[in-house]
């Protein structure tokens, strides 16, 4: 078969799709997207009818690929590392349930924070969970490893963690296929009540689960993906994990690594083939893109001088590794530091030019300045940049939904006229349970929904809000009369100000929508038009 | 074989599109390649770029290491300079001459250029100006791909096949203007090292 040069979200999607899949379940977050939207745009996907809408957060595309799971199918759910945390409930408790059908959740980990507000490490929740974590270390492994992955769900009755990080997510090569396999039929699971976890049932689970480990450990220990890679000189042993495993390899080009080396895929971490190593060399190097996680299982609080890397400095303690890294750290290579000329600047992301965020938050600011700094919460989409100069509209963006609740302890705290700003797609993702929370203490609070009918941070995908905002407001007992709307444009700039003080003013809840759908999606969508006119 | 390629510039610009012909003309070639590229928040107009290696052996890392690019390749004047750390002391610098500015203070474009000029092997195109000539603005990232081509080992009739499939859904035309585009960078840039 030939080669298809793709990403490694792509490998992993094709992946899931040869392995009978029947569905993937997933909210957007960069760098994990692009899994999900291969999915939606497959041709065998197509055919099959595989799921592949995108749900309002990541718990419920957790909990719904673990009810397809219940109902014997095998099924995948994909997020940003953040989004593990709001998925969090869900997952921890589906090591308890275990599968039926085979469950993988691919998580994409963002260290150095090209596109997230943190470097959390993902290892640290599938250790947690007491899940196998495989972690690849390119673009075929990501194929492979997905592609083995379901087999093992099942196998083991447990899901299964899918840990990468940015580099190897957008990062394209070619990738060779394996057999295309049926999908599961639906079945139940053997005991009817495996997925009540009332505590009677719970315990014997957990039980199940912990018993579980040693043969899992076993796994890693004959996994084709983690190798003892023998050397001659033991004044160093490495331990190298996922993608730090090719800045290893590159540093030594077409020659062999002379030390032994220990290259690890997949946990829990095969400990007999780190005590040889560690037996068997006089220093060990871990080498892992993320947190510290391998080393510090190695050192603990007692600490171990033989050990080396992003604790003792060897490595940076934040950040990407990359092969100078490495190369410092195999003292190959002296520090380079960066050298660019003095001239050049910096050149931060913006809202894109007409878009409709800009004239909401042109209003803000002119209405804001009658009642004092500070007081503007917000939240994460493409209107976060508004933080940034020349508009330097928004104090906060924590995490998904936190506008509105935490301009709620804002107000609970003494504050007067407050606003949450938060996106349309990020209101259906998290923030409608927090505009409850206002509604049932009437706190008095504006909260502005900008409407672009898009989840455009991400890149353009549909929205659950479409069409649905002034009717959720309702239905979650906003007043009516405090409900308004208005189209952001420059020209209605005076209509804006005016609606924005007077909510201001009210002692309530106060909900705006304004509506202008994202210039960037709607250029798409002309673009499309004008292709479809050409093929007719 | 091996060659290590920086693309840089502004989100939107078309750098992908660059790295995608590369990748699979490298790939009709039966070379191994790996790209790793920007997405997500940087493509909101912020600095993007993307790290190309294609080579006749397996490739280990998915980023271009400090001092060992072959090739930085730019859309953009002042994007060419974000990662001359990366390239090699021989390596080349081939740049687009328009600033694209959208940023409150760009600086002076004069001293930018002068800081390329500081690197041993660089050439500036006009890029814009050629694609103009061609009446398709649209191509001036081809006319830089065309450009980098004297300065790395990968056949020329298979980066216009990739044009081809690449640009094809888009009609026959718009196909024929990215490749008029390849060739005239291409002979700029001939035309540019002829005179040293
Ligand atoms: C828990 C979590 N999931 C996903 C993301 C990624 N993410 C950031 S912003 C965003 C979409 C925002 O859409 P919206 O609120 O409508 O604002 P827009 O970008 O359209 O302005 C997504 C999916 C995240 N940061 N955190
Ligand atoms: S992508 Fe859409 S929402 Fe985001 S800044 Fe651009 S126009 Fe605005």
């Amino acid at each position: 078969m030939d080669k298809l040069l793709l990403l490694g979200d792509e490998a992993i999607a094709q992946a899931a799709i040869d392995a009978g899949m029947s569905g993937v379940y997933a909210y957007p977050g960069t760098p994990s997207t692009e899994i999900t939207e291969y999915i939606q745009k497959n041709k065998i996907a197509a055919e099959r009818k595989l799921h592949s809408e995108w749900s309002a957060n990541e718990k419920t595309a957790m909990e719904s690929a673990l009810g397809m799971s219940y109902a014997g199918k095998r099924a995948m759910v994909c997020m940003k590392h953040v989004g593990l945390n709001v998925a969090a409930d869900a997952f921890m408790n589906s090591a308890i349930t275990g599968v039926n059908g085979g469950l993988i959740i691919v998580v994409a980990d963002d260290p150095s924070m090209h596109s997230s507000q943190n470097e959390q490490d993902s290892r640290y929740f599938g250790d947690f969970a007491m899940m196998p974590i495989f972690e690849p270390s390119n673009q075929q492994e990501a194929y492979n490893m997905v592609y083995e992955a379901f087999d093992f769900s099942e196998h083991f009755n447990v899901p299964v963690l899918v840990r990468i990080t940015t580099r190897l997510a957008h990062s394209r090569s070619g990738i060779e296929r394996k057999t295309l396999k049926n999908e599961n039929k639906n079945s139940f699971p053997g005991d009817l009540r495996q997925f009540v976890l009332l505590p009677s049932i719970a315990k014997k689970n957990y039980r199940i689960l912990l018993g579980n480990q040693a043969r899992l450990e076993n796994e890693s220990e004959h996994s084709e993906f983690n190798k003892y890679i023998r050397g001659d000189n033991k004044s160093l042993g490495i331990i190298a994990s996922g993608i730090a495993y090719n800045y290893l390899i590159e540093n030594f080009e077409d020659e062999k690594v002379p030390y032994p080396v220990v290259k690890i895929s997949q946990y829990p971490l095969p400990s007999d083939m780190i005590k040889e190593l560690y037996e068997e060399c006089e220093t060990i190097l871990v080498l892992e893109e993320g947190y510290p996680f391998i080393e510090n299982k190695l050192t603990g609080v007692l600490g171990d001088k033989k050990v080396k890397g992003r604790l003792t400095g060897d490595l940076p303690r934040d950040g990407e590794l990359n092969p100078n890294h490495v190369a410092v750290a195999l003292g190959i290579e002296k520090p380079i530091t960066d050298y660019t000329p003095n001239i050049l600047t910096g050149r931060p992301p913006a809202l894109c030019p007409g878009c409709g965020h800009t004239d909401v938050f042109i209003a803000i600011n002119e209405v804001m300045k009658d009642y004092g700094p500070g007081k503007v919460f917000s939240d994460i989409g493409c209107y976060t940049l508004s933080a940034l100069a020349p508009l330097k509209s928004i104090n906060t963006c924590v995490d998904m939904g936190a506008s509105i609740t935490m301009a709620k302890g804002g107000v609970d705290a003494g504050l007067k006229n407050v606003i949450a700003f938060i996106g349309d797609s990020t209101f259906t993702h998290s923030g409608m349970t927090g505009l409850l929370d206002c509604v049932y203490e009437k706190t008095p609070i504006t909260v502005i929904i900008s409407d672009n009918d898009t989840a455009g941070m991400t890149g353009g995908q549909s929205s659950h809000a479409e069409h649905m905002l002034y009717k959720i407001c309702k239905g979650l007992g906003v007043e009516e009369d405090h409900i308004r709307t208005f189209t952001p444009l420059r020209k209605n700039h005076e209509e804006a100000v005016k609606i924005l003080r007077e909510e201001i003013e009210y002692e309530g809840v106060s909900v705006i929508i304004p509506h202008r759908e994202c210039v960037r999606t709607l250029e798409r969508k002309h673009k499309m038009k004008v292709k479809v006119t050409k093929m007719n | 074989m091996k060659a290590d390629i920086i693309l840089s510039g502004v989100g939107g610009q078309g750098i992908l599109s660059i790295a995608a012909t590369l990748g699979t003309a490298a790939l009709q070639e039966g070379l191994n390649m790996k790209q790793s590229e920007v997405h997500g928040m940087s493509q909101r107009g912020g600095d993007v770029s993307s790290n190309m290696r294609i080579s006749d052996k397996p490739i280990a890392s998915d980023l271009i290491a400090k001092g060992k690019a072959d090739v930085i390749l730019s859309v953009e004047p002042m994007e060419s300079l974000r990662f001359i750390s990366y390239l090699k002391p021989d390596g080349w610098l081939i740049t687009n001459s328009k600033p694209f500015k959208n940023i409150a203070v760009y600086p002076d474009i004069e001293e930018i250029y002068s800081e390329i000029r500081k690197i041993k092997n660089h050439i500036i195109v006009n890029a814009d100006e050629i694609a103009a000539e061609l009446k398709s603005l649209r191509s001036s990232n081809i006319v830089m791909l065309g450009a980098a081509t004297p300065f790395f080992d990968i056949n020329f009739e298979s980066l216009k096949k990739a044009l081809q499939s690449i640009f094809e859904n888009k009609g026959q035309d718009v196909v024929d203007k990215n490749i008029a585009a390849l060739e005239k960078g291409r002979e700029f840039a001939l035309a540019e090292i002829k005179k040293r």
